[in-house]
């Protein structure tokens, strides 16, 4: 077997940090403020709904150095190893004082109570430093993960529209001291697996993913943790130990993205925000739909694979992918197999993975020129929301013929599943608006979905069937609006 | 020359800069002393039930675990009721009475180890039957928490049997979290003999105080709070922190240790207080012409197991059933009923918007009944000469209310707008819109007239640099920078020479709560008392010592002018000291003019009205039942503004968790009594994009107090919250498009997507 170092090794801010006592469950947020008493970073929900404990974490890809906000609350220590972690204190003007960013939340008046401030300058200085010159839209994206229960944002926009005019990136400190950032995380890497514990809670880092595939295989019960975005509220809120832990995060192998002539494959272990360029550019009927999945700090942090492998009912990935026939690819040691992505899901809480398994490739397969597209997700409220209901939509035509369709819904039963009933109602039937009604009246063959706190059953059947006239009215009206010009 | 930081300047949050750097430090941030323990709760799994055994000695044996408190543990009285109704228990001793209820505390040398523990409780509870809901309390025959109220004026039967026209109806007004960023938290420090301090994240240390004394049985000279700044409050913290702050005080005086009580987000949302849900029953009489006749309303509360301030919240929710209206016969009733749930508590507007809207519905009824633009209707019955009077008997002196409307109805180009939108919705289709220009009129005083004072502690060092301390408390909303920039005049010096300091019920006693909109009302004022005693007392030095009269000693920006000499601030005051003058005074405040006879349902118990009004459009998504804010305008009234930027960011904080808690905000309770939405995950407030693109938020600069308030300002902490309304009749109007606004569409709040939807689909199927 290979080497393996007892030690997780990161940045903090100006600081090298060795940890060899690092259990599965420690999460950074407690770290920082415990640990280090680094307390400007805040608690404000302890599930990455918040954003109140939003730091950078700065991780060397194939494109260089490259900074994330993300969720301390639910980010594990473990997960860090390799990483540069930068809380508030780090910020700093170029003449030592405020930030831009810090400035102009000052003289906008975006701060109140003060508690959510820090977590909402991180999250606005990613943005800065991303795009110094924001639009509202961009704003709004960036804020998606930042909760504020004063201001009611007017003053935060204003703010990040106005960020720049107080400077710009250029001479930021995470530009100007990139090139030793960054040779000080190559001086971290080792390229060794990384295995570190406290009270015997393990916490493990594969190599690569080889050395995943076959340590999992090795201890089939460890817990595999990607983005930490569904298991950090395991230990946050129900108090699990999750020992032993695989960690993924890091498997830049893991995390490819591969156009082909057959189409998009996606690494499991991409995140939404890496899976976001590639799948929009293939299927830009997700652009709307990519940004109402959690906030912005989420995901950065959730991957493709995990929304999969997790098996819940209301993950916003599985039924659009089902609707575009995407494959999954499990693999246990050097073994894999294929299938469709909607038989993965057996039933609630039960899928078609073996001990030891994981999933580590999606394939969406290129998309059909015939075929139309699209994606809704309907929610309490617009941005980072569960969905009530998510649906994915391919409607094939050929000469005014629905000739295939593919229709799977989310929140609509205990997994994500296609809507057959629905589906056989329109394969065959014209292309037309009564077409769609008779698909809508179908539905209830499909689903018997629950009533909870997010919708009742009710409205979930209702809305899930309106969204066939809503179909409907964005292609087939469309069309027919083309034809009619075309014609005059 | 003029100081800086003077009143009526946009001054930023004194603490903007520490917020925004990490540097402003919240209860949790305090360095914990070497043997901190930590405490945490065990809470209730049975909405109602007797308890018959609590087996704690698996908590007990828990890694790290200290001990546990349960109420017999408690040396003092086991009574947390703000309103002294006996019925609060820090811990019940025998009977649950909702789920969630805490039941005893574990405390532990870590945090992580406390809620480890606290989950091995075993606890065995004979289940009795449970209400949630304020209408099945009724039907069970529940009790009131607490006595109803009934205003009434004028022959109400008569005046509804005379009516051309009458409506009755009935609405359903959701609750709402608190949702502060920071949660509950107390951290407490045993002291000498029977003393203890705690850092408690409360809007009442006063009250706070009080408990604590009251718990561990000791006289409240023996208790200090002390509170720098909370990370939000809107209420929550005025009274659901006394259970946080005595049980830390309990575990600290029994282990001689400090301890820290931080419940999660969940504990938190589960075990602490929300806003009211109403039912309203309301039965409007009105002429041709949409002029209100008379007003029969009942309000029914979920209340909670207790009577918290449930009291003064249904009370409040009467004295806004009017809004702006005048009702020539009214009779009010409330209904506070008993429910298995977590006891409802203060939240910004105290019952209030829940009275204002049923207000704003009935407005509605009767403008889609004769057909008319409801503004229309909301002008005709505007309080004016000659109905002035509301259903408290209180005369409407100083209202300003047509001119703000008519200002924002022209600044928002209401009448076009919503003509455009007429002629856009006539066209079909799945998006439609709405309009809606609502009004507020928000009474400000504590309706408990005693609580209407306030104290504060101003010393002036020898060096001239001043310290103020006042007893209200800074969550957020820019209290301490009013008050400094007061007191930065009434000494005539920059404000950076004026340190404000936590509050703490060591330097200023038996506060009030910083609620009710009053904080800068009250402290400011009680802040320049004690600046004018201390000036007093430097002109009579400065006579006495260069022999001028009082009307030559001046106070110049930075200096002081005496006869024909001027001499600068430090140095004026370094003389007054060796001259031996006292530099500190304390300042007192209360209210005048205010008067309330519950008893009767007569009196004046608001100082002054507060006024305002909202425009909003939306566009809804008739499939979905999904909406969007496309545009607010607002203008609203803050008197003579302390500090505009301040005023202006409650206002549109205000606006925006109003219209949070009228859409997105639902809280979820299942059959068994257990809150399903007690996270921000699940309980969804307002986000960035929530907020309307064009938001054109004024303040009414021509508006001044008609009473002698603080520089003639006006509360604001409050009113803006209702203005959310528009948003929710925005809606509203777009959903009654389907049917041609031929009726007035049921609508309850919250009206998420999903009840918006509802509403449509009940409207094309009655068609």
């Amino acid at each position: 077997m290979a080497m393996v170092r007892r030690e997780i090794r990161f940045l903090l801010n100006d600081d090298e940090m060795r940890l060899t006592e690092v259990g599965a469950g420690d999460t950074l947020l407690d770290f920082l403020r415990i640990g280090q008493r680094l307390t400007g970073t805040k608690e404000g929900c302890a599930e990455g709904d918040c954003g109140a404990c939003t730091v950078l974490v700065g991780r060397l890809t194939d494109d260089g150095l490259h900074y994330e906000p993300v969720n301390a609350c639910i980010r594990f220590l473990a997960s860090l190893d390799g990483c540069h972690v930068v809380t508030v204190e780090h910020l700093r003007g170029a003449d030592g004082g405020l930030h831009p960013v810090q400035r102009a939340m000052v003289d906008h008046h975006g701060s109140q109570c003060g508690f959510c401030t820090p977590g909402i300058v991180m999250a606005l200085y990613a943005l800065w430093m991303q795009t110094p010159r924001p639009s509202e839209t961009e704003i709004e994206i960036a804020l998606q993960g930042n909760l504020c229960r004063c201001t009611g944002y007017a003053p935060i926009v204003r703010a990040a529209l106005a960020a720049a005019d107080h400077g710009g990136p250029e001479g930021d400190i995470l530009m100007t001291e990139r090139a030793s950032v960054t040779a000080g995380l190559k001086a971290l890497h080792d390229g060794t697996r990384v295995e570190v514990a406290r009270d015997g809670q393990r916490a493990i880092l594969p190599a690569d993913v080889d050395d995943f595939a076959a340590v999992y295989a090795a201890e089939p019960d460890a817990t595999v943790v990607a983005g930490a975005t569904d298991v950090g509220l395991w230990v946050t809120k129900s108090l699990r130990d999750i020992g032993p832990a695989i960690f993924i995060g890091h498997l830049d192998g893991l995390q490819r993205i591969e156009e082909t002539a057959d189409g998009l494959t996606i690494g499991a272990g991409a995140s939404y925000s890496q899976a976001e360029a590639a799948l929009i550019g293939a299927f830009p009927h997700l652009r709307e739909y990519w940004h109402r999945i959690a906030g912005w700090q989420v995901r950065n942090m959730g991957t493709i694979g995990g929304n999969i492998a997790n098996g819940s009912p209301i993950g916003d990935v599985p039924p659009v992918l089902i609707a575009l026939g995407a494959r999954v690819v499990l693999r246990h040691g050097a073994v894999r197999r294929e299938l469709p992505l909607e038989a993965f899901f057996l039933d609630y809480g039960k899928q078609d993975r073996a001990p030891g398994e994981f999933v580590e490739t999606v394939v969406v397969p290129r998309a059909n020129p015939a075929t139309l597209h699209s994606a809704w997700k309907i929610s309490k409220r617009r941005d980072e929301d569960i969905s009530s209901v998510a649906a994915g939509f391919a409607v094939t035509v050929a000469d005014g013929t629905i000739s295939d369709a593919r229709i799977a819904f989310g929140g609509m039963a205990g997994v994500p599943k296609r809507a057959e009933a629905a589906e056989t109602a329109l394969i065959g039937a014209p292309f037309d608006a009564k077409s769609f009604a008779r698909a809508a009246e179908a539905l209830p063959q499909d689903f018997k979905p629950l009533s909870d706190w997010r919708a009742s059953a009710e409205y979930r059947m209702r809305v899930a069937q309106n969204l066939f006239q809503r179909f409907w009215a964005e292609h087939g009206e469309a069309q027919q609006a083309e034809l009619r010009r075309a014609e005059a | 020359m003029s100081i800086k930081g003077a009143p009526h300047q946009d001054l930023a949050h004194d603490s903007a800069a520490k917020h925004v750097t990490g540097r402003a430090d919240y209860t949790d941030d305090i360095l914990e002393p070497v043997g901190t323990l930590h405490a945490y709760l065990g809470l209730s799994e049975v909405a109602h039930g007797r308890i018959t055994g609590m087996d704690l000695s698996e908590v007990l044996a828990a890694p790290g675990v200290v001990g546990v408190l349960t109420a017999a543990d408690i040396p003092g009285a086991n009574d947390i009721s703000p309103t002294g109704t006996g019925d609060d228990p820090v811990f019940p001793a025998e009977t649950v009475e909702f789920h969630g209820q805490p039941l005893f505390a574990v405390v532990a040398k870590s945090r992580d180890a406390a809620r480890r523990a606290a989950a091995r409780a075993r606890v065995e509870i004979d289940p009795l039957p449970h209400v949630l809901d304020p209408m099945g309390a009724i039907e069970a025959g529940y009790p009131d928490v607490t006595a109803p109220l009934k205003l009434e004026r004028g022959e109400v039967t008569a005046g509804l049997a005379g009516s051309a026209h009458r409506i009755r109806g009935r609405m359903e007004i959701g609750g709402q979290d608190h949702m502060y960023l920071e949660g509950h938290i107390a951290f407490a420090m045993p002291g000498e003999d029977e003393d203890v301090v705690v850092y408690s994240s409360t809007q009442h240390p006063s009250e706070a105080q009080h408990m604590v004394a009251h718990v561990l049985g000791v006289p409240s000279h023996s208790v200090v709070i002390n509170v720098r700044r909370m990370g939000g409050g809107f209420g929550g913290k005025e009274t659901q922190m006394n259970l946080f702050a005595a049980v830390a005080a309990l575990a600290a005086k029994k282990w001689n240790r400090p301890v820290k009580l931080r419940p999660d987000r969940d504990q938190d949302m589960i075990a602490t207080g929300k806003r009211h849900d109403f039912v309203a029953d309301y039965e409007v009489g009105f002429d041709d012409e949409g002029r209100i006749e008379a007003v029969e309303g009942l309000f029914a509360a979920r209340c909670g197991f207790s009577a918290d301030l449930s009291g003064p919240v249904t009370d409040r929710a009467l004295f806004h059933a009017d809004n702006a209206y005048f009702y020539p016969h009214v009779r009010l009733r409330s209904r506070p009923m008993k429910t298995n749930t977590v006891s409802n508590t203060a939240f910004r507007g105290f019952g209030g918007p829940q009275g204002v809207i049923v207000a704003e519905r009935m407005i509605e009824e009767i403008a889609y009944a004769l057909g008319r633009d409801p503004l229309e209707i909301r002008k005709a019955n505007f309080y004016r000469p000659g109905g002035d009077v509301t259903p408290y008997h209180q005369v409407v002196e100083d209202n300003i209310l047509e001119r703000i409307v008519g200002e924002l109805e022209a600044s928002s180009e209401y009448q076009a707008r919503r003509q455009a939108i007429l002629d856009d919705n006539a066209k079909g289709g799945i998006i439609r819109r709405g309009i809606a220009l609502t009004p507020v009129k928000f009474g400000i005083s504590f309706t408990a007239t005693w609580y209407n004072q306030a104290g504060a502690l101003v010393h002036v060092y020898s060096d001239g640099s001043i310290m103020l301390n006042h007893g209200g408390t800074e969550m957020g909303q820019g209290l301490n920078i009013k008050v400094a920039q007061v007191v930065a005049e009434a000494f005539a010096v920059d404000i950076d020479r004026v340190k404000i300091t936590r509050t703490t019920t060591e330097k200023v006693p038996n506060t009030s709560a910083t609620a009710a909109s009053s904080g800068s009302d009250l402290n400011g004022m009680a802040a320049l008392d004690a600046c004018e005693q201390i000036k007093a007392r430097l002109v009579d030095f400065a006579c006495e010592k260069w022999g001028v009269e009082a009307t030559e000693v001046e106070f110049l920006p930075g200096r002081v002018k005496i006869g024909a000499e001027e001499i600068g601030f430090d140095d004026f005051i370094r003389q007054a000291y060796v001259a031996r003058v006292q530099l500190s005074a304390a300042g007192f405040y209360k209210t005048p003019k205010i008067h309330w006879n519950r008893d009767k349902g007569q009196g004046r118990p608001f100082y002054y009205f507060a006024y305002g009004a909202a425009c909003s459009e939306v566009s809804v998504d008739t499939l979905t039942g999904e909406y969007r804010l496309d545009r607010v305008d607002i203008l609203h009234d803050v008197g003579r503004s302390l500090n505009p930027a301040v005023d202006r960011g409650q206002v549109e904080g205000g606006f925006i968790q109003g219209v949070g808690w009228l859409t997105s905000e639902e809280l979820w309770w299942d059959g068994d009594g257990r809150l399903r939405t007690h996270a921000p995950s699940t309980y969804k407030i307002p986000l960035a994009s929530d907020r309307p693109r064009i938001f054109n938020v004024a303040l009414a600069e021509w508006s001044q107090n008609a009473e002698r308030t603080i520089k003639r300002s006006k509360a604001v902490g409050e009113p803006p919250f209702m203005l959310g309304i528009s948003v929710f009749e925005a809606i509203s109007m777009a959903v009654a498009s389907v049917a041609d606004y031929r009726e007035c569409p049921r609508l309850d709040a919250p009206a998420t997507p999903e009840r918006v939807l509802m509403a449509i689909e009940r409207l094309r199927t009655e068609r």
